[in-house]
């Protein structure tokens, strides 16, 4: 590396692939850019609002609770922030830039109608406690919200105030054992099978239950004679993800139904990835008791670096009286209304195991999800798992000669492929083809998931990607597995064209930095 | 179908290159009998965008929104004006549309956000650390009591009256099904909070003690004394803030004794959403950080030494620990946050404090308008921008009249506690700075109307 003459600036710079790259003072290149955090970029006294000045001074009673001085907090006026948040932004991928092929967290299409209807006044500047024929809208669309999951899934009931995917499992495994509890009996087990989400021992835990794990079958289902001949009066349920992490269907899943419910027990299905088979196959035909369905997964919400999401949860007969508070409910005159504290006792849902959150869940997202729904009809979410399921397979197909397809041979894949590392020159692993897929524009697929296969590498495609881009996406993993097979050195550092390189995990997790200390040092 | 890029041909085509028949050859392993031959019946086919459109402005059209009429409504959701930029920013592609910023190199952008959000969270609260995000402030509530309960091996939590019933509603649903111990009163409409009887609760097998503030009638605990209390048996201090512009005017619970500090940041950003999604803010002291639930962003440097920004510390989390992690929580709110921090970004320190005193300002001014009216009675002492009214009836059916005559008054105490009788005549009323001279004026001028023929 060149030393910088009296400016700061550098002629150019060696990177370690031996490239020559020229240098700028500025640390931006060109639209390559570099952003302090905001608070190096405060600047004393600045705000980016227009507040009126107070008329007179806190009231009496205030004065000893107020404070000393105003959090060391950064202002910025508008520009700035404008600037700092669009520059932020260019450092992400997103799908709305491209595909993102993330195996079991199905990112899809953003359809920006969503979010307009999000915004109307109506749905976005309502309060939870309003008067409620203040907002019988909103409650007319819960209930159609209500009527199309449980039309799809072919459930008794729903709940709707889950507030993501893993909340939804708990509130699943709390109506379990509600039931159970109502009935007199003690059952303080969960079978969780290997394959399942890390999500739901952790769910079944914090439900108070004891988490036994049930093995996966050579060809990655669950293992249905290990399964059975752990049940017994000890059992509350089992959890099950249909189709499983490995992308497959569990073809066994009514009569593990069938054998749960003989010994007392209940099902509970991980919903999330309910999009593979969403208008095709209704997980109440399969005896499942609940399932938690990931709006933003299946009827995209956006998913917005992190969340949030929304996690209804269907239910079955036996489960239903024990959803949780609050809830919308249609008479049979049609008329909806909300069933909250006040209204327990009259309406015959006394069994209720109570409020899992404040207020009734996530009505952005229940907008966006219904929206989505409306959008597609019952013809297009068919062709939704059919499209999804389609791509996925045709993954599989184009590249289970150059990657090992560890269950290729166990039936069609449903919305997501498999691949391993096995057959990787030695020294390369999934992490290399992940960062290798970033240097050519994608972001990687889901890896080291499934733990039920090493080294695996999970894509799901899902339906709103063409014909042309899987192509695209299907040449740029052939030259990665190529590369991988052939040794090629420099996969190992990637991704090379990145504002950052491989990042120092090691040292973020023995070192915690978590919050901005540089005016203090 | 516009949403669906593939065409029939291509269909046909992919088919053939994946040796499948038909589309149904590849659920073969459906069970023949559970595989629906068409469409689920009863469900709408699709429609057009227009259609949709218009179906929706209609259920929209049947909700009275908040910005069309004189509005008082709080207790843990509140109406403050959202700068445009704050929406217009969130609304990018790259922000709304990213996921989980599992792979750091192409997710800088929102990682530095959380590293930002954590820091300005962190300053709000006076805590050491915070996290990036919970789903709301009742779930955080909850999560801070196990928290507390991790930290002390202490299954009892001591929960003021105070605290929103919700909030109190949701920890006793969890703590049902863990084995902890939830110790919850009931306000009394007096003017001073429950502090006393709080303190009193307080025994060695307490792991946390739980207060609002400002609580849900909007008075102000006094926290040192409380966290003395707390500390001296050996319990954690967990102080919830619904309502974070207070936190401009009056002192931040982290350097009042609080251990832990949570909160909703729906105020900031994110609006109503008739209820959600919200924001669970979550700070800390950092000899608790192992135990912390959620997700956590951290700096450190990228392979060429340059500053980054990664998730960490995941061995806390589901992924990685499965049954024995620290929460089950996978999503965050990460968008919220955004939209929080931009508008944090905004104001600054001195701007959330004008914010604040704006509001109390607008407050004051309500409830000394109200006091005016012959049997209402103002019962809190000290408040930020949310007191309690006393009527001379259930304040349910005031509240009723009220919306029938286009005015959003407030928050009845009766819907929030309706097993409590001694609640009924309470009335929650709030003001922000959205709050005009005319909104309080047609609150007060309707109320006196509503009152004189209620009696």
């Amino acid at each position: 590396m060149n030393a910088p003459n009296a400016s700061g600036w550098k002629p150019e710079m060696v990177a370690d692939d031996g490239s020559v790259q020229p240098m700028t003072v500025s640390g931006d290149k060109g639209l390559q850019l570099e952003e302090p955090l905001i608070f190096e970029l405060n600047r004393a006294g600045q705000t980016g609002v227009d507040i009126d000045a107070p008329t007179r001074g806190p009231i009496a009673g205030l004065a000893k609770f107020l404070r000393k001085a105003p959090a060391a907090l950064p202002g910025l006026t508008e520009p700035e922030v404008v600037r700092h948040y669009t520059r932020l932004s260019r450092q992400n991928y997103a799908i709305d830039l491209g595909p993102f092929p993330l195996g079991s967290c199905t990112m899809k299409h953003n359809p920006r109608l969503n979010e307009k209807v999000a915004r109307m006044p109506g749905f976005a500047d309502i309060h939870p406690l309003q008067p409620k024929h203040t907002v019988a809208g909103a409650f007319e669309a819960i209930a159609e919200l209500s009527d199309w999951l449980i039309g799809l899934t072919g459930m008794a009931a729903v709940a709707l105030s889950p507030k993501a995917g893993a909340h939804g499992e708990l509130c699943g495994l709390l109506c379990i054992r509600a039931a159970i509890e109502a009935k007199g009996e003690n059952r303080p087990v969960v079978l969780v099978p290997e394959s399942a989400h890390g999500t739901n021992p952790a769910t079944a835990a914090f439900a108070g239950f004891r988490v036994e794990s049930i093995p996966a079958t050579e060809d990655g289902r669950v293992d249905m004679a290990a399964l059975v001949s752990r049940l017994g009066p000890d059992v509350a349920g089992v959890m099950i993800t249909n189709p499983n992490t490995c992308g497959l269907f569990e073809r066994d899943l009514k009569a593990i139904s069938d054998a749960v419910h003989a010994y007392g027990g209940y099902v509970y299905c991980d919903g999330a990835n309910f999009n593979a088979i969403v208008g095709k196959v209704r997980p109440g035909d399969l005896g499942v008791d609940a399932m938690h369905i990931n709006l933003h997964k299946t009827f995209s919400t956006p998913h917005g670096g992190g969340g949030p999401g929304s996690g209804p949860v269907v239910l079955s007969e036996a489960l239903a009286p024990f959803a949780p508070l609050p809830f919308v409910q249609r008479e049979a005159d049609g008329r909806v209304h909300l069933v909250e504290e006040e209204e327990i006792a009259s309406t015959g849902h006394a069994q209720s195991f109570g409020r899992m959150a404040a207020f009734h869940g996530q009505m952005g997202m229940f907008t966006r999800a219904l929206t989505y729904i409306l959008s597609h009809g019952n013809d297009g979410l068919r062709q939704v798992s059919e499209d999804a399921v389609l791509n996925a397979n045709y993954i599989l197909r184009e590249l289970e000669d150059v990657l090992e397809a560890p269950f290729a041979k166990a039936g069609p894949c449903m919305h997501e492929a498999l691949f391993s590392d096995a057959g990787l020159a030695a020294g390369f692993s999934t992490l290399d083809i992940a960062k290798g897929l970033i240097d050519e524009g994608f972001h990687p697929m889901t890896v080291y998931f499934p733990l039920v296969v090493h080294g695996a590498m999970l894509i799901e495609p899902t339906e709103t990607e063409s014909r042309a881009g899987l192509d695209r996406f299907i040449a740029s993993m052939r030259s990665l597995a190529e590369r991988a097979r052939a040794g090629d050195e420099r996969l190992k550092t990637a991704p090379h064209f990145t504002p950052r390189r491989r990042l120092d995990e090691t040292l973020a997790a023995r070192k915690p930095v978590l919050v901005w200390k540089g005016d203090k040092a | 179908m516009r949403y669906l890029p593939l065409t029939p041909a291509d269909r046909t085509a992919m088919l053939a290159a994946v040796g499948a028949g038909t589309i149904d050859d590849l659920f073969a392993d459906v069970p023949a009998d559970a595989l629906l031959s068409g469409p689920v019946e009863g469900l709408a086919p699709h429609a057009s965008e227009m259609a949709v459109e218009r179906h929706m402005a209609r259920l929209a059209g049947k909700n009275l929104s908040a910005g069309a009429a004189p509005f008082f409504l709080g207790a843990g959701a509140y109406k403050h004006h959202i700068p445009a930029s704050v929406d217009h920013l969130i609304q990018r592609g790259e922000f709304l549309t990213a996921y989980t910023p599992y792979q750091p190199e192409i997710a800088q952008g929102t990682l530095q956000v959380l590293f930002e959000f954590q820091t300005q969270v962190a300053r709000l609260f006076g805590t050491d650390v915070a996290n990036a995000s919970m789903y709301d402030g009742s779930t955080a509530c909850w999560e801070a009591i196990a928290m507390a309960g991790r930290v002390t091996r202490r299954k009892k939590a001591v929960l003021s009256g105070g605290l929103h019933p919700h909030y109190v509603g949701t920890a006793e649903t969890m703590a049902k099904f863990t084995g902890d111990v939830i110790e919850a009163r009931s306000p009394v409409l007096s003017a001073q909070p429950d502090d006393a009887e709080v303190i009193a609760a307080i025994d060695d097998q307490t792991g946390a003690v739980v207060v609002q503030y400002p609580d849900i009638l909007g008075r102000i605990p006094d926290l040192a004394a409380i966290s003395a209390a707390a500390h001296a048996k050996g319990a954690l201090l967990v102080v919830v803030v619904t309502e974070p512009v207070a936190l401009g005017l009056i002192e931040a619970p982290g350097h009042l004794g609080a251990d832990i500090v949570v909160g909703e940041g729906q105020s900031l950003g994110v609006g109503l959403n008739f209820g959600g999604p919200y924001l669970g803010l979550f700070g800390a002291s950092e000899k608790f950080l192992r135990q912390m639930p959620g997700r956590l962003c951290g700096e450190t440097v990228d392979a060429e030494g340059k500053r980054g920004f990664v998730l960490t510390l995941s061995t806390r989390e589901q992924h990685i620990r499965r049954e024995k992690a620290t929460s089950n929580i996978c999503t965050n709110a990460g968008l919220c946050a955004l939209a929080f921090s931009i508008h944090m970004s905004l104001l600054g320190g001195e701007g959330l404090s004008q914010l604040a005193a704006v509001n109390h300002d607008r407050a004051r001014q309500t409830a000394e308008r109200l006091a005016q009216i012959p049997g209402v009675t103002v019962l809190n002492d000290a408040f930020v921008n949310e007191f309690t009214v006393v009527l001379p009836a259930d304040a349910r059916e005031a509240v009723r009249s009220l919306a029938d005559k286009g005015v959003l008054g407030g928050v009845a105490l009766g819907r929030l506690y309706p097993q409590d009788k001694a609640l009924h005549a309470g009335l929650l009323v709030t003001a922000t700075e959205c709050t005009t001279d005319d909104d309080i004026e047609a609150l007060a001028t309707t109320l006196a109307d509503v009152l004189k023929k209620g009696a």
